[in-house]
């Protein structure tokens, strides 16, 4: 705790420390959060300092007052998924349930800058989809009145205001004709990092302790089964509670706890352009190839495209799937076929079948899970946070995660968003 | 990019081939309860290592055949019939 209130009072971050620490060379700035060892126990032990790990700490702690909480990262913050995504922030899913979670998130990030005290840099610029035949159009129709109905900011427009949105689109592509699409204007990005960055300092300021290069290897549990504590590379971590939010890896951390889960690790690949002046100012998406770009603050284009399709621990991605994402990017949007790209990665993403997060408890009694997210779990880092906090302090399921749970895949309540918002796997 | 030995065709390029995940999935009973069943259609092994899995050659032969495949380095240790027991590396 050395030097920090347990709770922040004073705003560190403003325009006015800026000028101060301006005058006097920037000689006062404190590290944004604090490098710990871990304690021997904690109320509640996360595993895995992602964006979803990072704001479980932050809403236990602000929401439920529960601060002896501690977050284990394998690596560093931000060098798993939430550095590897394309930053995608939108809410435009197909059932009740998903919309409920999804517009949850989008409002807690219009927000989230003065909330955290950290520039995340949200930009809601609008996301245009585009269509290429009549299937797609009136598939795009079916999606934007069952959005609608539940109050999310979609319409359709012609072809026409899409090449008015989208300039840099060939819209009268020979074998990718834009027929028109769909929008919605509350969507957009936000600086990654600066999301985990801001949740890890806010979260720190409220006591939370943040421990990076600690893997989890084990769980310790009591006689009567329920989870005690977890073995990890800085020694065992007493704990009454403990949350697995790692993404692509919780098949390995389920399995260490003796069960088993509906999700398949594949890599989602990233890329990014050299820097250019200005050309895209939406988030611009195509049906047809599953391509979606955006254009970074530096300039860069940030693409990806659709998942590589065989289970991979890999974080690299495979070269088919980028020549096609390359290729379709180059064609459907001529003037970037010349742009050099700068970088490329991958990220594990844990695929359900129905393409809908897993937010609930496990058969390990004191365990809880966080996972599931697929493609899609950088948009919904706050929500999910928020409604696992409230889970992990109240014992209950906040109510628009009650229906994200397990049982989902013995009952069939699927909420089928594979099927319903046309994820493109 | 995986170079993969169809048992009928030989070494193809892997954008030849469709992954149809993993093999040797046992359908149960129809009278087990809906945690069984639920089990069954959804839960999967999805290791970190060597993992057992069914391939289309689906711009080839469309013939079905598995293989083992470790999920970190993509090296693929064994192909063998689709009827055949797990071949390879264990876990």
């Amino acid at each position: 705790m050395a030097g920090y209130p347990a709770r922040a009072t004073v705003k560190e971050y403003s325009a006015f420390r800026l000028l101060v620490e301006g005058l006097r060379g920037h000689t006062g700035w404190k590290p944004t959060w604090r490098a710990v060892e871990p304690k021997p126990r904690y109320d509640v032990v996360i595993i895995g300092g992602g964006g979803h790990g990072l704001a479980t700490a932050y809403y236990l702690a602000k929401n439920h007052g529960v601060r002896n909480v501690a977050v284990l990262e394998r690596g560093w913050i931000g060098q798993g998924n939430t550095g590897r995504n394309t930053t995608v922030i939108r809410s435009n899913y197909y059932y009740p349930e998903s919309i409920a979670l999804f517009d949850m998130s989008v409002k807690l990030y219009e927000g989230l800058s003065r909330e955290l005290n950290y520039n995340v840099m949200f930009s809601p610029r609008g996301m245009v989809i585009a269509g290429h035949s009549r299937h797609d159009m009136e598939l795009m129709n079916r999606w934007a009145g069952a959005m609608q109905a539940y109050g999310v900011d979609v319409g359709l427009i012609s072809a026409d205001e899409v090449k008015r949105r989208v300039p840099a689109l060939d819209t009268k592509n020979k074998r990718w004709p834009v027929w028109g699409g769909f929008t919605q204007g509350r969507a957009g990005t936000a600086r990654h990092d600066a999301v985990v960055w801001g949740y890890a300092h806010a979260a720190d300021r409220l006591g939370v302790d943040i421990i990076q290069n600690c893997e989890v290897t084990d769980f310790r549990k009591a006689s009567n089964g329920h989870v005690v504590g977890v073995e990890t590379s800085k020694g065992v971590i007493t704990a009454d509670k403990v949350v697995i939010s790692v993404a692509g890896s919780s098949s390995l951390l389920a399995e260490r706890a003796g069960f088993r889960l509906p999700i398949t690790s594949y890599a989602l690949q990233a890329f990014v352009s050299e820097p250019v002046k200005p050309v895209l100012d939406v988030v611009s998406w195509s049906l047809a190839t599953g391509i979606y770009v955006s254009q970074s603050d530096k300039g860069g284009l940030v693409f990806g495209g659709p998942l590589d399709l065989y289970n991979s621990y890999a974080q690299r991605g495979n070269f088919p799937t980028a020549i096609h994402a390359v290729g379709a990017l180059a064609e459907q949007y001529p003037s970037f076929g010349r742009v050099r790209i700068l970088r490329q990665w991958a990220g594990l993403v844990d695929v359900v079948h129905d393409s809908s997060p897993i937010l609930d408890e496990t058969p390990v009694p004191g365990l809880y899970i966080n996972c599931g997210w697929g493609t899609g779990g950088f948009k919904a880092i706050p929500a999910g946070g928020w409604v696992m906090a409230h889970h992990i302090a109240t014992g209950k399921p906040h109510d628009i995660g009650k229906p994200f749970n397990r049982k989902r895949f013995e009952n069939g309540r699927l909420i089928d968003e594979a099927a319903g918002a046309g994820i493109a796997h | 990019m995986l170079l993969i030995k169809c048992p009928f065709c030989g070494e193809r390029d892997e954008i030849e081939f469709r992954c149809g995940g993993e093999s040797h999935i046992q359908r149960p009973a129809s009278d087990v309860s809906d945690e069984t069943w639920g089990a069954y259609l959804f839960a999967r092994e999805n290791p970190r290592g060597v993992h057992f899995e069914r391939w289309v050659h689906h711009a080839g032969c469309r013939q079905w055949f598995n293989l083992a495949r470790d999920t970190v380095t993509h090296e693929i240790r064994s192909v063998y019939p689709i009827t055949a027991p797990r071949r390879g590396p264990s876990q």
